[in-house]
């Protein structure tokens, strides 16, 4: 590690680190966790791995509303008076160092009896007695050490959702019985008439029928179950032909042994539903990490600071009424609508809208909900109830409330419904053959034909071919909700972008200085200004100026909230702050800006400009041949020359739109039949998001929270969006090619079974050879066509 | 060679034990994490022996 890097944290300590026991330190929360975990004999933190600490924020009061009874029992996961389980959701956890100094979080707190953690989940699982600690004294240790845990209403309220292991067991069974099915009809494969065979054979059978009863009614009855409602629905699914593929080996292997006919096809039957289990566990891919489905709920603190005559109680959000008086300390979000009474606003909407340089605001000003207070405390009166809000509005439209119904005809039903009908023609036919022919046999090839066409390498490509993407896909960071997120990415055909925060990175907010030159002398003046301003946007000044601040102190310092500052240093006066401050012409509406006035002469201006995303071109230029592109943007028309210059001429740019105007948007053009995938980041684009067909949150960091969506895609791989598209619509060919590979087999299996000669034994080959062959085809064409990403 | 049934009985019998205490441990939510243990049995014991590690570095430097 470099000499300048902070030992906690591992960032860049700039000019002057801070230093402690011969470390460096960026910060003084760097320090302490540092101090905490050294004095605990916790420094085997620096040991796993070099700098592996995150800066701890400033939670003075934050964490108040933890002792309200009401809030502890819903965040409790269990508590019988004397002990209590905790889990927190963690999103900072991220190395060996973190799981090991969550573990011993004994050291920290006595009352801590034990604290696992589960990595995956990033969930720090806490046991702990009453009466020596309690929730809030945890959380704020947890957070002190730079692990503040996110705590939301939306988690609260369903914490008792239980992972469903039925698939596991379905396949779980389904295995036990192929393996053990397959070892006892081996005999009779190999042996036709051998003496102690024909002994024991009716033993064998009789054992296979057993395992192959609970194979049948309880593996495979997702399939019954999901052939009946399709056909109750007039849709011939995929389920169908397996269905009826399943019962008809069932009964006439039944009818086989029970009849001393031969040995049945149990073993082809259990082998067919375990490989059809196998696939759909393999379609269930999910980031147990990520979740897709958060709306508003899960941004807003479960509790707000309440004053009523002059006393601070903690209440739940949602008991905020309209009147009500609200503290709102820094970095807490505001959950309603209301107006600012006292205190230095610098809201950041970018949960909202993306932005991220603070806006300011003025005693009187409306705030919405949503927005971020970056400075100081400041107090509100709320204007509206939670779910009345500006913001919050948008989730009482029908799409927030509509149950994903089982809309979507996938590829694989698209085929079965051809391919239901041809083998029951084919069996029809076959049947009437062979009844005039030898009557006998007819019986025989009627289910022989049901039983070969069974569909069990169709119905495996697509779950294998999906799966095997979604997994690569979120190896590179573009992580989807479902495999039906693929086969949707490939249908659309416009492309609708959020501008801000979306195209726009949010995090390097690049300052542009337009004017007089300022000499080494007066940015250093200016810098050392800055420094003792808390306003955000100093703050951005301040990091962005490259210089060091200038020795001597300022004379007269004089920051006035709301428009900016007025210092003299070295007998130079300096102005700084808004265009009314200072008295001058405003350069640029649209633009956040700062104004300098040196000597009361105007110098310049400081215009934050947003910077657009690396690649932010080729990404239009390529889309742009295949699909309409459309920019929605919350902003006005501030950016619309710049956009012009830098996207393709046929990209549709819209500004003012308010988060509803996106959602009507995208519903008016899916009316014309138009398949939609909208990207975006902000909570104003959540209602677009749901209503698209696929929809897309770009996220600077996905363990922060993202709207409701489809997919999530790490904002550092904008540019390889067209890829990800291209890729999407290669895996639809790839199914294609494989749904012929698998014709073939049938094919092959119905020669076999149209003259009569399907035996246990040719199934039992056919089957599993289709089967693996297939996955195997997927597989390989699937790594292979994204081996560039 | 009656002694099939029993052989076949046995085998299908420590199968099924085998299968059930699989089932247990699934329910149990033993493959719920199966990362973290793997880090966890790492650093058992790096609480106690804070010294030992720094004398084990100065150890290497030496050989």
């Amino acid at each position: 590690m470099s000499l300048n890097n902070c030992y906690h944290c591992g960032t860049d300590c700039g000019k002057n680190p801070i230093i402690f026991n011969e470390k460096y330190f960026c910060c003084n929360g760097c320090k302490t966790v540092y101090e905490i975990l050294n004095t605990n004999e916790l420094n085997c933190y620096y040991d796993l791995e070099s700098a592996p600490g995150t800066i701890p924020k400033d939670i003075k009061g934050k964490y108040n509303y933890l002792e309200n009874e009401e809030i502890i029992e819903k965040l409790l996961e269990f508590s019988d008076g004397e002990t209590s389980v905790l889990e927190l959701f963690i999103p900072s956890i991220h190395c060996s160092s973190c799981i090991w100094v969550l573990e011993n979080l004994s050291k920290l707190n006595s009352g801590v009896t034990t604290s696992m953690v589960n990595f995956p989940k990033k969930i720090l699982r806490i046991t702990f007695k009453n009466e020596r600690t309690n929730l809030k004294e945890l959380v704020e240790l947890i957070t002190s050490i730079g692990y503040e845990p996110y705590i939301s209403l939306e988690d609260a309220d369903n914490k008792d959702n239980k992972v469903d292991k039925t698939l596991i067991y379905q396949v779980s069974i389904a295995a036990f019985a192929f393996g053990n099915i397959m070892l006892l009809s081996f005999p009779e494969y190999f042996e036709v008439d051998e003496f102690w065979l024909e002994k024991y054979k009716h033993l064998f059978r009789w054992l296979m029928f057993t395992m192959a009863v609970p194979v049948v009614f309880y593996s495979a009855k997702d399939y019954f179950i999901s052939a009946y409602k399709g056909l109750k629905h007039w849709i011939l699914n995929i389920d169908v032909p397996i269905a009826l593929g399943i019962s008809v080996l069932f009964f006439r292997s039944s009818y086989e042994i029970l009849f001393d006919l031969g040995s049945g096809f149990f073993d082809s039957l259990s082998g067919l539903v375990f490989f059809l289990l196998l696939g759909k566990y393999f379609q269930q891919k999910t980031y147990s990490f990520l979740s897709f489905e958060r709306d508003y709920k899960s941004y807003f603190p479960i509790a707000v600071t309440l004053i009523k005559n002059d006393i601070e109680t903690n209440v739940p959000v949602k008991n905020i009424k309209k009147g009500d008086r609200l503290l709102i300390r820094n970095e807490e979000l505001i959950p309603v609508d209301g107006i600012l009474i006292n205190g230095n606003a610098a809201i950041d909407y970018s949960f909202v809208t993306g932005e991220s340089v603070p806006v300011s605001k003025q005693s009187g000003d409306k705030l919405f909900a949503g927005g971020k207070q970056t400075s100081g405390a400041i107090e509100m009166e709320v204007i509206s109830s939670i779910s009345q809000s500006y913001l919050t509005q948008l989730w009482s439209n029908d799409v927030f409330n509509k149950k994903t119904a089982v809309t979507i005809k996938n590829i694989t039903d698209s085929i079965s419904k051809y391919f239901t009908i041809a083998i029951l023609s084919i069996a029809l036919v076959a049947g009437i053959f062979w009844y005039n022919y030898n009557a006998s046999m007819a019986f025989n090839v009627v289910t022989a034909v049901l039983i070969i066409a069974c569909p069990c390498a169709l119905a495996l490509s697509a779950p294998f071919a999906f799966g095997n993407m979604l997994r690569i896909f979120g190896y590179k960071k573009f992580y989807l909700k479902n495999t039906e997120t693929i086969e949707s990415i490939s249908k659309i055909d416009t492309i609708i972008f959020d501008k801000t925060g979306t195209i726009t990175t949010n995090d390097k907010t690049q300052l542009l200085y337009e004017g007089e030159n300022l000499s080494g002398k007066e940015l250093k003046s200016l810098k050392n200004i800055l420094r003792a301003s808390n306003h955000p946007l100093s703050r951005s000044l301040y990091e962005y100026l490259q210089v060091s601040p200038s020795s001597t102190e300022p004379s007269s310092f004089n920051e006035i909230l709301g428009k900016g500052i007025e210092a003299t240093i070295n007998n130079i006066d300096f102005k700084i702050g808004s265009a009314s401050f200072l008295q001058v012409e405003v350069k640029k509406l649209e633009e956040t800006a700062i104004y300098i006035k040196i000597n009361n002469h105007f110098k310049g201006v400081f215009l934050f400009k947003n910077s657009y995303r690396k690649g932010t071109k080729e990404v239009f230029n390529k889309l742009s041949k295949k699909y309409n592109l459309v920019i929605l943007s919350g902003d006005n028309e501030g950016e619309r020359e710049n956009l012009d210059k830098l996207l393709p001429k046929n990209t549709k740019l819209y500004f003012n739109q308010k988060p509803e105007d996106k959602l009507n948007f995208i519903k008016n053009i899916q009316k014309s039949g138009k398949q939609v995938m909208m990207i975006g980041d902000g909570l104003n684009d959540a209602g677009a998001l749901a209503q698209s067909n696929v929809g897309i949150a770009i996220s600077e960091d996905v363990n922060v929270f993202t709207p409701a969506c489809d997919a999530i895609l790490d904002a550092q791989l904008f540019d390889k969006l067209p890829v990800f598209v291209s890729l999407s619509i290669k895996t639809i060919k790839i199914i294609k090619a494989s749904f012929v590979l698998s014709l073939g087999y049938n094919l092959i299996g119905m020669y076999f079974a149209l003259n009569g000669l399907l035996t246990p034994v040719v199934a039992a080959i056919l089957m599993p050879l289709s089967s693996i062959t297939i996955v195997v085809f997927v597989t390989i064409l699937t790594n292979f066509v994204s081996r560039r990403i | 060679m009656e002694v099939v049934y029993i052989t076949i009985g046995v085998s299908i019998i420590v199968a099924i034990f085998f299968f059930i205490v699989f089932i247990k441990t699934v329910k149990s939510g033993q493959y719920d994490d199966t990362y973290t243990p793997s880090v966890r049995m790492l650093f058992d014991d790096e609480l106690v022996v804070v010294d030992k590690v720094d004398k084990s570095k100065e150890e290497n430097q030496q050989v």
